[in-house]
């Protein structure tokens, strides 16, 4: 099933960008004008010549076939990935109007193409290979060992300490917390990174924030700190643990790990895409749902401060993939594998639940991983209600709602829905969780796009 | 210490598994403390005080309270998590109304998502290279949806919104593509109160025509805004119904909202106004008066612009002692009652004799049909063309202009703006260019791109740019060929595009589409010539390139709207 002839939507091309000022900048080379010698071909390769401001045009290629998201090349200088050519062209492309035609590729594209293929294939026989040989790529398992060995003894040491510090915090009173302030907070983070538990640096980075989270801190700030501890009871009795929720420790306190379950292969629907960032990294999330199982997966990638992740997967668009789970119950996280046709637009829609069966899907979590501060969801026909300040989606039928959380209030996607909606019932996927819902794609109730939320 | 703290990871899951469907904490009050149980109340007071001053009950004072301080948290705050349950639906909102318009092709929903996404502001440097400038072209974008009648996404309803808070003169042609829903929206949003004053009545439906208690209980009970809208729709429809409606409470109305009011007849304006406005003459407000009479001296049968014509003919004879016939004046010595009533300010602004500032008030006030009798039989063409004495040339010929745009008057207006390539037109003569955009304005469309046209073609784009304002878009074929010469011919004399920019901008967005094939050619880079400004040829061709580029923009964009 090839579908190289369905054209992305220019929405799906600009969730590629990696900024504001790409996406402007990509808009405007979204026009015939600085085009020439462009096409595509069958295997989902887009090429084209743009004239810039130097007297050669620049080269720019994209490969959209390929199973990580699209791939591209462009002779010009930008360190931007996708620069504003690559951008443009696929614009040029999804609007569809003749400027890319089908045809042959020519060389210089040509070359770009087989090269990766090339690089492909290669690859795909040395991982059979490795495979073949049971990870003797991997080095010696033996030193392999002694390290993972070492790193839990630190842990240990750095969840003991912690436990110290929960320990004398408790005995004081949390009221003292609130003049500590951030710095307290700050040096015990530094301290879990020197103990190579990067699970547990993060959440307590976080419990410095709550003191000046606003009214009602004591109680998030003693939720946080119960938290914190069971998680370091958990690592510290590990052992006592049944494995699955071993793992799910493990990957709380920040050990890698590898998506070594088995694979589904299914008709994956991106459902939502959107990246958080820090001021180290840059957090791209991806939820997909399985048409077929009915699964939800959720795809990481990362990418330097400032930087876009590589992978992208526009909203709306259905891949035909494998799909590895990582270990741990309760746990959604998954790696994209072998990926049978390219992403293509699709009209499908995940079935929905009601308000009420969603703050249940939640509590039910919680029971595989009590750290879970949401769960992935989609409600089906709610209403966005203001009430008061914020919003909250309620069943059309019934009288129950779900709140939204702080964060979607301030965020141009909540206008986005409440005007899709019109005051009728919308199909809304997003995350639900004890701070509320947070909406990221939404659908009308009769036929209609999928639009993009977050 | 181990022995002590009995709760571990195992049994907090286990907790949440069982007490999940137990537990009835409302979603919407996991801040707050009021409704969640004791115990955990107990936790949060200890936690906060410290187990050194204060332990919950069922936990021993001592070293190992803390640590049994947090695993009873940790069960209790998986366990409320668990127990969430969903909040109270509040009053949802009313639905927004039905939006009848076909919805818009597919292709034409991306581009005003593209035309929206360029928003000024979002990066980008001042220069302007070769691509088009988007958010210029979302005007006629939305002035052609609204032509096809097509109605708007609603997920692009925020964008547009706040694209119309930014620039007000997007807002009607925005607000009339987004319709009610935007309406609905704004009530919503305070960010988009605009759109609900733009609305008249935020958005309520005016009443029907055959609903006349509705009309008059509207009338007598709405708000001012509803009742310009209310007024102004009646008159749209059935001029004299509206002014039957004002005349019922005329005499009630407030001087502010008769002067508004009164401006509503402008439109539809006849000859049976005539008593209602003539009455107005003796308003208590001098501003209703003079609007009053102003009305009347567009309506050239009326009494008073038959009254002006007598004055003014008092003032303008030819005389013919001199060699040639010349126009002779002799402006008013006094301003009388008489002449007040009608509408003539008395009182001239500083500067201004006070005996020309009355003769421009009457001759402009006069109609038009009347000089050729009272001028010897000549046609407006002559009569323009004839000398005046004592400079009073500058004072009458711009006096015609004001009654000739205000009687639209197309021959008048053809006569004084005279021939295009005539010398005078393109300096400062007796008319200025903001009166000859203005006389335009009382021409046809075809007739308006001519004669731009030949101005154009004699005396350059200098002086063009307000008169290529009034020109219909997009300009007809002589025009827009006039413009591209002209520019043309700037790009040999060696200047900088940027001299031009303001009406390379109006070509990027007036230009007929059809005519990107014809600039083709001066896209590529020309040798510099000797006088040339250094870089111009590159610039230039930059700037034809934007043409090009925005000329096809605007094709794909019609063709997308058609939805072909």
């Amino acid at each position: 099933m090839t579908q190289q002839g369905v054209r992305w939507t220019a929405d799906q091309v600009l969730a590629l960008a990696p900024d504001a000022a790409s996406r402007k900048a990509g808009s405007k080379l979204g026009a015939a004008g600085p085009w020439s010698e462009a096409g595509s071909s069958d295997e989902g390769t887009v090429w084209g010549l743009c004239k810039g401001s130097g007297s050669k045009p620049y080269q720019t290629v994209i490969d959209i076939a390929d199973a990580a998201g699209p791939a591209y090349k462009c002779s010009c200088p930008s360190r931007k990935f996708p620069c504003k050519h690559a951008l443009g062209l696929l614009l040029l492309w999804a609007s569809g109007q003749g400027a890319v035609p089908p045809g042959g590729a020519p060389d210089w594209a040509e070359q770009w193409i087989e090269g990766r293929r090339q690089r492909t294939r290669e690859k795909q026989t040395a991982g059979a290979a490795a495979g073949a040989g049971a990870g003797a790529g991997a080095g010696d398992p033996e030193a392999a060992r002694r390290r993972a060995e070492r790193r839990a003894v630190r842990i240990t040491a750095g969840a003991t300490e912690l436990e110290q510090r929960l320990a004398d915090l408790l005995r004081g009173g949390l009221a003292g917390a609130e003049q500590a302030g951030y710095g307290m907070w700050e040096e015990t983070a530094a301290r879990m990174v020197d103990a190579q538990a990067p699970g547990l640096a993060a959440r307590v980075r976080e419990l410095g924030a709550v003191p000046s989270s606003g009214p009602g801190w004591p109680v998030r700030l003693l939720e946080e700190c119960a938290l914190v501890h069971l998680l370091d009871r958990g690592w510290l009795r590990r052992e006592r643990l049944p494995d699955g929720l071993a793992s799910t420790v493990r990957s709380r306190i920040g050990l890698p790990a590898s998506a070594d379950g088995s694979a589904t292969r299914d008709r994956w629907l991106v459902l939502a895409q959107y990246d958080t960032a820090d001021a180290r990294l840059t957090t791209r999330r991806i939820w997909l749902h399985g048409t077929d199982s009915g699964r939800t997966a959720l795809l990481l990638s990362y990418g330097a401060a400032g930087r876009a992740p590589e992978l992208a997967l526009p909203v709306g668009l259905e891949l035909e993939a494998e799909v590895s789970p990582y270990p741990g119950t309760g746990q959604l996280r998954a790696a994209l594998g072998e990926q049978f046709a390219p992403p293509a637009p699709s009209a499908a829609r995940p079935p929905g639940v009601t308000t009420e069966q969603a703050a249940a899907r939640y509590g039910e979590a919680l029971g595989d991983d009590p750290w879970l501060d949401s769960v992935p969801v989609t409600l089906d026909r709610v209403i966005p209600a203001p009430d008061g300040d914020s919003w909250q989606l309620a069943d059309a039928e019934g009288d129950s709602a779900l709140p939204l959380t702080a964060s979607s209030h301030s965020r141009p996607g909540l206008w986005r829905l409440v005007a899709l909606s019109g005051g009728a019932p919308v199909k809304v996927f997003g995350e639900c969780g004890h701070r509320g819902f947070t909406p990221l794609t939404a659908w009308p109730e009769g036929p209609g796009e999928a639009v993009r939320l977050c | 210490m181990d022995r002590t703290s009995t709760t571990d990871i195992a049994s907090a899951t286990a907790m949440a598994s069982t007490t999940g469907t137990t537990s009835t904490t409302d979603m919407a009050s996991t801040t707050g403390t009021t409704s969640a149980p004791d115990a955990w109340e107990e936790l949060v007071t200890s936690a906060l005080l410290g187990t050194a001053r204060r332990t919950p009950p069922g936990i021993e004072p001592g070293p190992g309270a803390p640590v049994a301080l947090l695993d009873a948290a940790a069960v209790e705050t998986v366990r409320r998590r668990a127990g969430l349950r969903p909040a109270r639906a509040v009053q949802r909102p009313q639905p927004a109304p039905e939006d009848p318009r076909p919805a818009l092709p597919a292709a034409a929903g991306r581009r005003l998502a593209l035309l929206l996404a360029d928003r000024p502001g979002t990066g980008g440097s001042g220069r302007r290279g070769t691509a088009p400038d988007l958010m210029e072209l979302l005007p006629q974008w939305l002035a052609a949806a609204n032509t096809h009648g097509y109605a708007a996404p609603p997920q692009l309803l925020p964008a547009l919104l706040d694209a119309a808070r930014g620039r007000t003169d997007l807002r009607p042609a925005a607000l009339a593509f987004a319709g009610s829903r935007a309406t609905w929206l704004a009530r919503l949003n305070p960010d988009w109160r605009f759109a609900l004053r733009a609305t008249p009545g935020g958005g309520a439906a005016l009443p029907p025509p055959q609903d006349t208690a509705g009309i008059r209980l509207l009338w007598e009970e709405g708000l001012f805004a509803e009742r310009v809208a209310l007024l102004a729709a009646i008159r749209a429809r059935e001029p004299a119904a509206a002014r039957e409606l004002l005349t019922t409470t005329w005499a009630t109305e407030r001087a502010e909202d008769r002067l508004m009011f009164l401006d509503s007849l402008r439109a539809g304006l006849g000859p049976d106004d005539e008593p209602f406005l003539e009455q107005a003459l003796a308003d208590r407000s001098r501003n209703v008066r003079s609007t009053a009479a102003e009305l009347l001296s567009a309506l050239p049968d009326s009494a008073l612009a038959a009254r002006m014509a007598v004055r003014a003919g008092v003032c303008v004879a030819v005389d013919h002692t001199q060699d040639t016939p010349t126009i002779a004046v002799e402006a008013p010595h006094e301003c009388d009652s008489g002449m007040e009533r009608d509408g003539v300010v008395p009182k001239a602004p500083s500067g201004r004799g006070e005996r020309s500032w009355w003769f421009g008030q009457l001759v402009e006030a006069a109609p038009l049909s009347g000089w050729p009798g009272r001028l010897g039989g000549r046609t407006p063409a002559e009569i323009v063309a004839l000398p005046v004495a004592d400079d009073w040339r500058t004072e009458l010929h711009a006096a015609w202009c004001r009654a000739a745009v205000r009687q639209r008057d197309a021959e008048w207006a053809r006569a004084l703006l005279g021939t295009p390539a005539a010398p005078e037109a393109g300096g400062p003569g007796a008319v200025s260019l903001a009166e000859r955009a203005k006389l335009l304005g009382t021409l046809g469309s075809a007739e308006r791109a001519e004669w731009v046209a030949g101005f154009i073609a004699t005396h350059g784009l200098s002086e063009a740019f307000q008169l290529l304002g009034v020109c219909g878009v997009p300009w007809d074929a002589p025009l827009g060929h006039a413009v591209v010469d002209a520019l043309n011919i700037a790009r040999d004399a060696g200047s900088y595009p940027w001299s031009f920019s303001g009406v390379m901008g109006l070509a990027e967005r007036c230009l007929d589409p059809a005519e990107a094939g014809r600039l083709e050619g001066l896209m590529a880079v020309p040798d510099e010539g000797e006088d040339a400004s250094p870089g111009a040829g590159g610039y230039w061709a930059e700037a034809f390139q934007r043409l090009v580029t925005t000329l096809r923009l605007r094709a794909a964009m019609a063709e997308e709207l058609e939805g072909t």
